[in-house]
């Protein structure tokens, strides 16, 4: 059995700049949303559009209708934020299911002897990509915040020295803020590096067959995390934009 | 008991006790919303959104439970 790392491998440096696995594949996910975004473009300008175009809309209003149900009337503004989270984590949740992500290895000389590390890895599965993806969504929030209630009414939530009891409830709240980045980051994290472990030891349990339905399972809890990750984003956008 | 067999008892213990509850939580939460659902079964799409949201609230403390598991084993 292959040996499981909390971390993501070092495989090799870019000009000083360290490149792990995780960020590896995530480089090629990126590819591919670009290639998918460039053909989506030009069928948009076109005057005759493809299947392909239809099916993207689709896709697409179907997650409008989603967050307009939660953000209302500012769903103008959050929906590229919001779609592009939903749309991101799916592709880097789903490319760590893909065959040869984990099974291929090189290897990596360290010190002495050379060490055998997998080439690819779902950048998810790494806790670096899960905690930018969480901090950008707090980051985020806090925009939102400042944006739609102004500087002062979004600072009183958190500093507020009407009364002791404001005060605190102030404190409250900047722990709250900062346990979202926990949260978000953990839940992610934990989701998609729980299922690889699964999926390793089910492998290597029973080799043929039984890590079918383990696969499916994957696949419907890297959409769900998905989801997740972009409702829950959404739901604290319309928690911090509204008046108290 | 050496070093080893107290980490693999902790690994246990720590998925054992730290699973009771999300259990709990995941089985109230589906009973709720089906309850939900042949009262009014028309606000299907928004119960099932509540749902799945608070599912994965609940799922999330045992996946907490799961990476302290697997940080104490792996490492």
């Amino acid at each position: 059995m292959p040996e499981i790392s909390i971390k993501a491998e070092h495989i090799f440096d870019f000009f000083g700049f360290r490149v792990t696995n995780s960020i590896f594949l995530s480089l090629f996910v990126l590819a591919f949303c670009i290639i998918i975004t460039y053909f989506y473009q030009r069928d948009a300008a076109a005057s005759k559009k493809s299947g392909f175009f239809y099916v993207m809309q689709m896709i697409l209003r179907s997650l409008y209708t989603l967050f307009e149900s939660i953000v209302k009337e500012k769903i103008n503004f959050f929906f590229p934020f919001l779609a592009a989270f939903f749309v991101w984590i799916m592709f880097q949740n789903w490319s760590g299911l893909l065959p040869g992500v984990g099974s291929i290895t090189i290897g990596v000389p360290e010190g002495e002897h050379i060490l055998h590390v997998p080439l690819f890895r779902g950048n998810n599965a790494d806790l670096n990509g899960a905690l930018a993806l969480a901090i950008s969504a707090f980051i985020l929030i806090q925009y939102a915040g400042i944006k739609f209630l102004g500087f002062k009414t979004f600072i009183q939530k958190f500093i507020n020295i009407s009364n002791p009891i404001n005060f605190f409830l102030g404190f409250l709240e900047i722990v709250s803020e900062f346990s979202k980045i926990m949260s978000f980051s953990f839940r992610l994290f934990g989701n998609i590096f729980a299922g690889e472990v699964l999926l390793t030891i089910v492998a290597f349990l029973v080799p043929v067959l039984a890590s079918f339905p383990f696969l499916m399972l994957e696949i419907f809890v890297g959409f769900v995390q998905a989801l997740v990750f972009s409702m829950l984003t959404a739901v604290f956008i319309s928690v911090s934009v509204s008046h108290h | 008991m050496n070093v080893e067999a107290v980490k693999f008892v902790t690994v246990g213990l720590t998925m054992c006790i730290g699973v009771i509850f999300p259990a709990l939580a995941i089985g109230n939460i589906g009973s709720k919303a089906v309850e939900a659902l042949g009262r009014n079964p028309e606000a299907e799409s928004s119960i099932r959104t509540a749902m799945i949201l608070s599912l994965a609230f609940a799922e999330a403390i045992a996946i907490y439970v799961l990476v302290v598991a697997l940080i104490l084993k792996f490492t």
